[in-house]
């Protein structure tokens, strides 16, 4: 199954900034009672988004200036709390390609990497001046280049970090582990022959 | 140098190294709810894939359960649409589903450790962050998300890199009417809700080896609270009782042997860790939660801080928007908060040893007037057991709703929700902004027998005092 190769994401960016931004603000729970991701456009952030009468907060997603962005600027440990993948599915429907913050919550970026979400860090001084530059100019088109490990536009430029893996899994089209997971079925049944499992006695 | 047992069911579980760097990691078992499963289950079929090991696989609803009227078909047709998907998917799969009518049903994290399912040095994963919970029993345990259950369903293997492991251990005796609750909150409160990104937590001092295994599985619960995926407890004797007669627990000559294998997955005495941290059991008090986070909470005894208290600018940030959200002041003693409502229940409170410790406390008292107060055993197991001991009808008689088994209030995926702004003195995990069905709703994070003190006083109020302990 051959799959994007995500070498770099080319957007409007959008500041979503704090620490700690947990997955029940990236979605709260009461969007997760479906049996598929397809109605999740549009529901990220939601209750930071709008008041409990459907008003808007003026939260940046919601202002005008920075309609379609592609790059969210998170904060510390963003996508902390449940391991729901409705988090990064309604970030991803909502044309979101590309998280850059100054760290995340590791199931969050496990489910964001294996729907071909790339999650990259950058130090908290960068993204302050990344965000000050798109909220002055909000048309800003920024790229996260993967393969040079750079947050750019065309008047500023900040060093990325992301573990080796899922940055080679992204680049060379394989965020998708299932295939690989498949090529060894011998193996797997020989470990599972060799190891317990739990039954009626 | 030794090994440590993270390591050890790693090594055990292994397959192989993928292209591009990650292992394939064996899975032992995998939990399914109805949350996170239909659409894998959607996923597989689109791929054309079958699901390779039914054998190791166990399910459950638990999320949308409603606690007060179980007759079926619920009043809310998503949740009806949740459950038929999971018993479908059970059904065509032959997968083990533990349902409504049958008596072992309940929230997936208690009911699992009570069949005697999970088990020490396996590798657990399940579409849910609190699936650190089964780390307890000494196995290897994470949450998982949708794609990854796919992965799991289709070849039993997930792509994983190895977390590095902290040992925090918390050494001396616990003070009286200082709860396992309360030494998860203290120890999250001490490191931080982002401490543990990239560790595994190794849970270890003589504090909590000498704690019951209930307590166990409330401080691995936890764990993903601060930022751990995983946390466990190496198992011992403890462990092994618990097991015992168990219904999925190994019986007769398999028993024996089973022990043998369990204790070789201990962490050797000379395990090398990448972090130590070591606290003193006698700092930790009864803890509660003032803001958003599970790390902003304080002792019984403390103020809510103020945000030039804390220690960069990020956190004064934090602590203000988490001021303005709970709409508490700096300064002022967390005692004596009023509260709304009261939730004794989920994952991470919701054991038959939870309700045993609070029932006595409250024979003979009576819920204070105007408050809400909500009791929810986390399985039916625990549930019939509570009516059993006569501890159902002393949370009835002291004015709780004495509910059937789910997760209830911890999240608010089924009726049981904050309204408005009200207060809840919750012993769930999550004090997340509207974590309780309301999007203004207030959470407040603590033990059983402090929840139980706020019920009776309908304040925030120190246990030790109202209870004498």
């Amino acid at each position: 199954m051959p799959l994007t190769r995500i070498t770099s994401v080319t957007g409007k960016a959008v500041p979503v900034l704090g620490a700690d931004m947990d997955t029940d603000r990236i979605i709260p729970a009461r969007f997760l009672k479906c049996v598929t991701f397809d109605e999740l456009a549009g529901t990220m952030f939601y209750d930071e988004r709008f008041n409990a009468d459907g008003s808007s907060k003026g939260h940046p997603i919601d202002q005008a200036c920075h309609a379609g962005a592609a790059i969210i600027l998170g904060g510390e440990n963003f996508g902390c709390g449940s391991s729901r993948e409705h988090a990064p599915q309604a970030i991803k429907r909502s044309g979101i390609r590309a998280v850059v913050a100054e760290s995340f919550a590791e199931i969050f970026f496990g489910n964001s990497t294996g729907i071909g979400l790339p999650c990259v860090c950058a130090s908290r001084a960068d993204l302050a001046a990344a965000a000050t530059l798109t909220q002055a100019e909000p048309d800003t088109l920024w790229t996260v280049d993967l393969e040079r490990m750079q947050l750019r536009c065309d008047r500023a430029s900040y060093p990325l970090s992301m573990p080796a893996e899922p940055r080679e899994a992204l680049m060379q089209g394989r965020w998708d582990a299932v295939v690989e997971l498949m090529n060894a079925p011998e193996a797997v049944e020989r470990l599972a022959a060799s190891l317990p499992r739990p039954h009626l006695s | 140098m030794g090994k440590t047992l993270y390591r050890k069911v790693w090594d055990a579980h292994t397959v192989g190294t993928l292209p591009d760097g990650r292992t394939q990691l064996f899975i032992a078992t995998m939990y399914l709810h109805e949350v996170t499963s239909p659409q894998a289950f959607s996923m597989l079929r689109e791929l054309g894939l079958r699901v390779l090991h039914p054998e190791r696989l166990f399910a459950t609803p638990d999320h949308i359960i409603p606690t007060d009227d179980q007759h079926e078909p619920f009043a809310d047709p998503r949740a009806v649409a949740m459950l038929e998907a999971l018993r479908a998917n059970c059904r065509a799969n032959n997968i083990r589903l533990f349902d409504l009518p049958g008596g072992q049903q309940g929230i997936v994290h208690m009911v699992m450790p009570e069949l005697g399912i999970t088990q020490p040095g396996m590798t657990i994963v399940c579409g849910d962050s609190h699936t650190a919970t089964h780390g307890a029993m000494g196995a290897v345990a994470m949450g998982i998300g949708t794609t990854q259950v796919r992965d799991v369903l289709a070849t039993q293997t997930l792509a994983m890199s190895p977390l590095k492991v902290r040992n925090v251990r918390v050494e001396g005796r616990l003070r009286p009417g200082v709860t396992a609750k309360d030494v998860a909150l203290h120890i999250i409160g001490r490191l931080g809700a982002k401490g543990g990104l990239g560790y595994a937590y190794e849970f270890g001092g003589s504090a909590i080896e000498s704690m019951d295994m209930d307590g166990r599985l409330t401080l691995c619960n936890l764990a993903i609270e601060g930022a751990a995926r995983c946390g466990y407890i190496n198992p011992d004797e403890t462990t092994f009782a618990y097991l015992k007669g168990r219904p999925y627990a190994p019986k007769g000559a398999e028993w024996d042997a089973a022990v043998e294998r369990w204790k070789s997955f201990a962490s050797d005495p000379d395990a090398e860790y990448d972090d130590v941290v070591i606290i003193p059991a006698e700092e930790i008090e009864p803890t509660v939660t003032w803001g958003i986070s599970p790390d902003m909470n304080i002792g019984i005894g403390g103020c809510i801080p103020s945000p030039e208290d804390a220690r960069d600018a990020e956190t004064q940030k934090a602590y203000r928007t988490a001021l303005e959200y709970m709409k508490l002041r700096p300064g002022q003693p967390i005692a004596g908060l009023p509260v709304d409502v009261v939730f004794i229940g989920s994952c991470t409170n919701g054991h038959i040893s939870d309700f045993r410790a609070v029932a006595p406390l409250l024979r003979g008292r009576r819920v204070a007037p105007g408050i809400r107060a909500l009791a929810v055993p986390g399985s039916q197991m625990t549930a019939r057991q509570c009516e059993e001991e006569g501890i159902a009808d002393i949370f009835r008689a002291a004015g709780f709703e004495w509910r059937l088994p789910g997760c209830s209030m911890c999240l608010a995926m089924n009726a049981d929700k904050l309204e408005g702004d009200q207060i809840c003195a919750s012993t769930s995990n999550r004090n997340f902004k509207g974590r309780q069905g309301s999007p203004t709703g207030r959470t407040l994070l603590m033990s059983p027998l402090m929840a139980a003190a706020a019920a009776l006083t309908g304040r925030v109020t120190d246990p030790r005092t109202l209870f004498e302990l």
